[in-house]
This record gives C-alpha cells, sequence and structure tokens, in this order.
C-alpha cells in the first residue's frame, strides 16, 4: 500500500515536471518566435543606417525576446555587485537595498504586532476598543501613506521603511490577535491547574499553540511589504529594485525591465520559501 | 472540630434565568467528605452538574454558593495540589510524551535540574507502559495511550488530590480495562486521593471505595455515598465472583435506572448541613433502600454548622 502511494507520487512529480518544461518551452519558443527584430525587404539588402536604428520603425517595436534576456540575465547575474555610479549599479546592490527596507520595516512591525495582537487576542476589551481603529487603518493603500510620512519623516530612505511597516503590520496583527483568542481552552486550563505564570503561559502554551497562526500572518505580510516595496522605490527613487525598473523603462531598455521583473519574482519566492520553513518548524498535529 | 481531607458543603450551581424566568438550578445542597487515600467515584446522569463539581474542585469553575476546603484551606482557584486529568486528554499538540510529563514535572519542582526532571517522568511513563514512545506527538498515538500519558503527567506530579473526569470515556472496552489496570496499579503505589467522575457501573466497582450517586439535574443532589467494600486488590475478573458484587451492581444500576429520577429533591433536604446517606448494600438492611432507612440515617448524618468554622485548620 505505502510502496505504490509513494510510486504514484514519484511519478506524478515527474509528469508535472515534464509538463512545466514544456509549456515553459511552448511560451518562450512562441515568445521567441513572434518577437524578432524584423528584417526589411525580401530581396535580402542591406539595411541603411537609418534603417537599422529604428528597428524597422514602419512596424510596432517588439518585445525583446527570450534569447536577449538570458544574454542580459547572464551579463547581469555574473557581475551582480558592480558600483558604476548612481544610475549604474548591479542588480545585487539594488535587490540588496530593497530587501534591506523590507526588512527592517516589516521586522519593526513584527515587533509591534506580535506582542500588540498577544494583548487583543488576550484581552475581549482590547479588541473591542482597538477594534474600529484597525479597520479603518487597514484597508489604506499603503502608498497613501507616503506623503504623509515624506512630510513629517523628511528622508526618503525612512518614508519608504514606513510604508513597509505600516503595509505589513496589519496580517501580522490579526493573526497574531486570532491565533491566541482562538487557542483551546483546554490547553490555558492545562496551564492553570499547573499553577504557571501569566508570562510562562504565555510563552510555553500560548505562543506554542498559536504559532501556526502567527506565522501564516507572517508569511501574507512578507508577501504585501515585497509588493510595495517595489511601486514605494518607483515613488522615492534613488536605489532598490523598484527604482531600478522604472529608471531602466525610462532607458527604454525593455531587456532590462523583463529581467528584473523575474528577479522580483524569484525574491519573493525565496521569502516566502524561507516563512514556509519556519512555518512548518511550528506546525503541530492535533 | 476535625475537618475531612477535602470537605465540601451546601455547594449549588445556578445559572441566571432569561428574562423573568427563575435561576436554573443545576444542583444545590452537595455536601460530602473525602478522607484521605480515598478514592472516590461520583455517578449520575449527564446534566446533573458532576463535571461542575469536579471543575470545582480543580479551580477552573466556581459554586454559585458553598464552600470548599481541602487541608483546612479553602479551595480559591486551580493549584499544583489538585491534578486533574481530562476526558479530552488536554495533552499539548506540540509537545512529545515525555515533554508532556516534564512540562507537569517541572512547573511542580522548579528547582530540579533537566536530568532529575527526565528521570521522574520516564518513571511515571515506564508505570503505564509507554517507554517505548515517549518521543512521539500526542498526534501520532492511540487514543489509550494519550490518556496514558495525561495519567503519567497528572500523578507525576504527586497531587495530594486527582480530579478524573471520565478518563476513559471516549476509549473502547479493551483498552479501558488496560489503563484501568494501570491507573490500580499507579494508585496503590503513591495511594492519593482520588476523584473521580465515571459512567460505567463496573468501573467504579473496580476502582472506588465510595460511589457517590446523584440524582437528575436540575434540582441535582448528591443522595447516597455508597460504599464497596470489596477486598482489594481487585482484580476484574475476579471480583464479579465476589457474593457482594451483584448486590451492589444491582442497586447501583436500580439507582440508576429509576431512583435517580424519582427522588424528590425536598425529601433529600433537610435542615442544615447533611452528607449523602451512606449506603452498604451488601449488608441486610440496605436491600430494601429509601423509606424505613432514611429517618435514622437522616438524624445521623445531621452535622451543626457554623461557616466560620470551615475556614481554621
Amino acid at each position: 500500500m505505502d510502496r505504490t502511494t509513494t510510486e504514484w507520487n514519484f511519478s506524478l512529480n515527474v509528469r508535472a515536471s515534464v509538463l512545466a518544461v514544456v509549456l515553459l518551452a511552448i511560451g518562450l519558443g512562441l515568445w521567441e518566435g513572434l518577437n524578432q527584430v524584423p528584417t526589411l525587404g525580401g530581396g535580402g539588402a542591406e539595411l541603411s543606417e537609418y534603417e537599422k536604428l529604428m528597428a524597422g520603425a514602419d512596424e510596432t517595436a517588439k518585445v525583446p525576446p527570450p534569447s536577449e534576456i538570458l544574454v542580459r540575465a547572464w551579463e547581469e547575474l555574473s557581475n551582480p555587485f558592480y558600483d558604476a555610479g548612481p544610475n549604474d549599479k548591479g542588480i545585487g546592490i539594488q535587490l540588496g537595498y530593497s530587501l534591506y527596507r523590507v526588512l527592517t520595516g516589516y521586522l519593526l512591525a513584527a515587533a509591534i504586532a506580535i506582542p500588540l495582537g498577544f494583548l487583543i487576542g488576550m484581552s475581549p476589551l482590547m479588541y473591542k476598543a482597538l477594534n474600529p481603529y484597525i479597520q479603518v487603518l487597514r484597508p489604506i493603500s499603503p502608498l497613501a501613506w507616503m506623503p504623509l510620512a515624506l512630510f513629517i519623516i523628511q528622508d526618503s530612505e525612512a518614508s519608504a521603511i514606513f510604508v513597509i511597516f505600516i503595509c505589513s503590520i496589519w496580517p501580522m496583527l490579526l493573526n497574531t490577535a486570532f491565533g491566541v483568542a482562538g487557542v483551546r481552552e483546554d490547553w490555558v486550563n492545562v496551564a492553570r491547574t499547573h499553577e504557571l505564570s501569566p508570562m510562562k503561559t504565555a510563552f510555553k502554551v500560548i505562543l506554542p499553540a498559536a504559532a501556526p497562526t502567527i506565522l501564516t500572518g507572517m508569511r501574507i505580510s512578507i508577501g504585501i511589504a515585497w509588493l510595495v516595496i517595489v511601486a514605494a522605490e518607483m515613488l522615492v527613487g534613488g536605489t532598490g529594485i523598484g527604482y531600478y525598473v522604472w529608471n531602466e523603462w525610462n532607458n527604454l531598455d525593455l531587456t532590462s525591465v523583463i529581467f528584473s521583473i523575474l528577479m522580483i519574482g524569484v525574491v519573493g519566492m525565496l521569502l516566502d520559501m524561507s516563512l514556509s520553513a519556519v512555518a512548518r518548524l511550528v506546525t503541530y498535529e492535533e | 472540630m476535625n475537618h475531612a481531607f477535602v470537605e465540601v458543603q451546601q455547594a449549588a450551581k445556578r445559572f441566571p434565568g432569561a428574562k423573568g424566568e427563575p435561576d436554573l438550578t443545576v444542583f444545590e445542597n452537595v455536601s460530602f467528605q473525602l478522607k484521605k487515600g480515598e478514592f472516590v467515584c461520583i455517578i449520575g446522569h449527564s446534566g446533573c452538574g458532576k463535571s461542575t463539581i469536579m471543575n470545582s474542585l480543580a479551580g477552573l469553575d466556581r459554586f454559585s454558593d458553598g464552600a470548599m476546603v481541602m487541608e483546612g484551606k479553602e479551595i480559591d482557584g486551580p493549584g499544583l495540589e489538585r491534578g486533574v486529568v481530562f476526558q479530552n486528554y488536554s495533552l499539548l499538540p506540540w509537545l512529545s510524551a515525555l515533554e508532556n510529563v516534564r512540562f507537569g514535572v517541572r512547573a511542580r519542582w522548579k528547582d530540579w535540574d533537566q536530568a532529575r526532571v527526565t528521570e521522574h517522568s520516564l518513571e511515571y511513563l515506564e508505570m503505564v507502559g509507554l517507554k517505548d514512545v515517549v518521543d512521539r506527538k500526542p498526534a501520532q498515538l492511540s487514543g489509550g495511550m494519550r490518556q496514558r500519558v495525561s495519567i503519567a503527567r497528572a500523578f507525576a506530579t504527586k497531587p495530594k488530590l486527582l480530579l478524573l473526569d471520565e478518563p476513559f470515556g471516549a476509549l473502547d472496552a479493551l483498552t479501558r480495562g488496560v489503563i484501568q489496570d494501570e491507573l490500580i496499579k499507579i494508585w496503590t503505589r503513591d495511594r492519593q486521593t482520588v476523584f473521580m467522575i465515571t459512567h460505567d457501573v463496573d468501573e467504579a466497582i473496580l476502582l472506588a471505595d465510595r460511589i457517590f450517586l446523584m440524582t437528575n439535574g436540575p434540582e441535582a443532589r448528591v443522595a447516597e455515598a455508597v460504599e464497596i467494600d470489596l477486598p482489594r486488590p481487585r482484580h476484574r475478573a475476579e471480583i464479579v465472583k465476589h457474593p457482594h458484587f451483584y448486590k451492589i451492581r444491582n442497586y447501583l444500576v436500580d439507582f440508576l435506572v429509576t431512583r435517580s429520577a424519582e427522588m424528590d429533591p425536598a425529601d433529600l433536604d433537610r435542615k442544615g448541613l447533611h452528607y449523602p446517606r451512606a449506603v452498604n448494600p451488601a449488608s441486610e438492611d440496605a436491600t430494601a433502600p429509601a423509606t424505613a432507612s432514611t429517618k435514622d440515617a437522616t438524624d445521623d448524618k445531621l452535622v451543626s454548622f457554623t461557616p466560620k468554622e470551615t475556614r481554621h485548620g
């Protein structure tokens, strides 16, 4: 029984991988085939200097094909940390700036959201008192805070971090409160019959019991923070992957734009995977 | 005045009624004593308030009225001198079996070092036959194994009073028998006072020194305290051969099937503090219960009661 299950899983994985590769090949093939830089004339005539420059401007401009993007990716990734002035930094440096902002804002948010969520989850009074404010503040687009943050903080770097802070606090706060409020009465009773102090009860019973729910909130938050940082950096400029995308658009370098879009996806996936690994550590089966 | 080890006096539980309706009284005038080292089971139909009595003794619930005293001190809130085994095991699912027992032991003896805590915990896990699965999480254990861990956790902290809330209710009959034997073994060793809820008449006879019988709720009372004088050690296969066994069993079943519903609370309420009528079904006169002997017993058990006395010790 066990054997067959494993074999079936194995073959499912293999089939899924094959299908994924085939879909990728078709997608890239179509993209490559449909987006070649046009060559002019049926007779194989040489292009004039002007025509080359305009890349056959009688047709609409084409999205660069995957082959070009791969070449660009190879160039960028083989030297990710070069720094040739404000407008020409390696992709590694740009991603590093973005990660620094995201992690700073995110960790600040966690440092406030988790204790506050504990409080709200454990005290119905605090829940009722704070809930209206949370409900009003939560749906505000994080970027709407940007002008106010720039005015008050007067520093674009710190403002970007503040925007990350404000967008990642809500899922962590609400999930922590929800997880703490939902801890089974039986487990709290176990702590009570063993005369655990309130602090010990919080750390030894409620925290491990609510940890999977808290981690879910942290995963949602890091995802949102990574979405928001790109937009925030497009606004504040200077450094970071969001700024890089916008800068390359201004340079009309679509190859770099597409390459950086892919990098944003890869880094976001890595962030999510690392938190999901932590979540697996604290998950328990009832 | 000498107090019993545990003394519950004139306890009642009431819930406020809906608008304009009178309060709902689950039980009232419940008084009883537990002697040190005694094993007492309490039987009654669902809704008579057994669990409320138990949870109040554990300090997790409160009576609406009445007092609880243990060794001269009023019971107010939960405490380590009273251990609880819940029906649904209440193990912490993120901890292994060993860690669950260690959790209790460490809370009980804060100055013990790690090695001693582990050693003590393993000793109790071995007593319930779980030596080989101590590293498994509760989800990887069967229901019977989980309840064994829970029993080991409760006994390992050596509480003076153990409260078992229908600990075998969710187990199949075979597993139940095995764990009952283990419970007897572990209880014989430490001789803690045990107060246990059960719905199983045979289980109560096997384990208990006395069985409290509750009438049906609402307005339930602890009506009688049946003495089980079968010699110990008792074995499941052998006690059924004892001449008193079926007398006791029939008496209990008769109470649960017919008399628990027919008893009028007013007949049981007498002036002042009184304890449930002591009954020994094996002796001659008790085979015809209720009417004749009630009056004598009533006068016997009437105890003068002044609230102040419950506090000193």
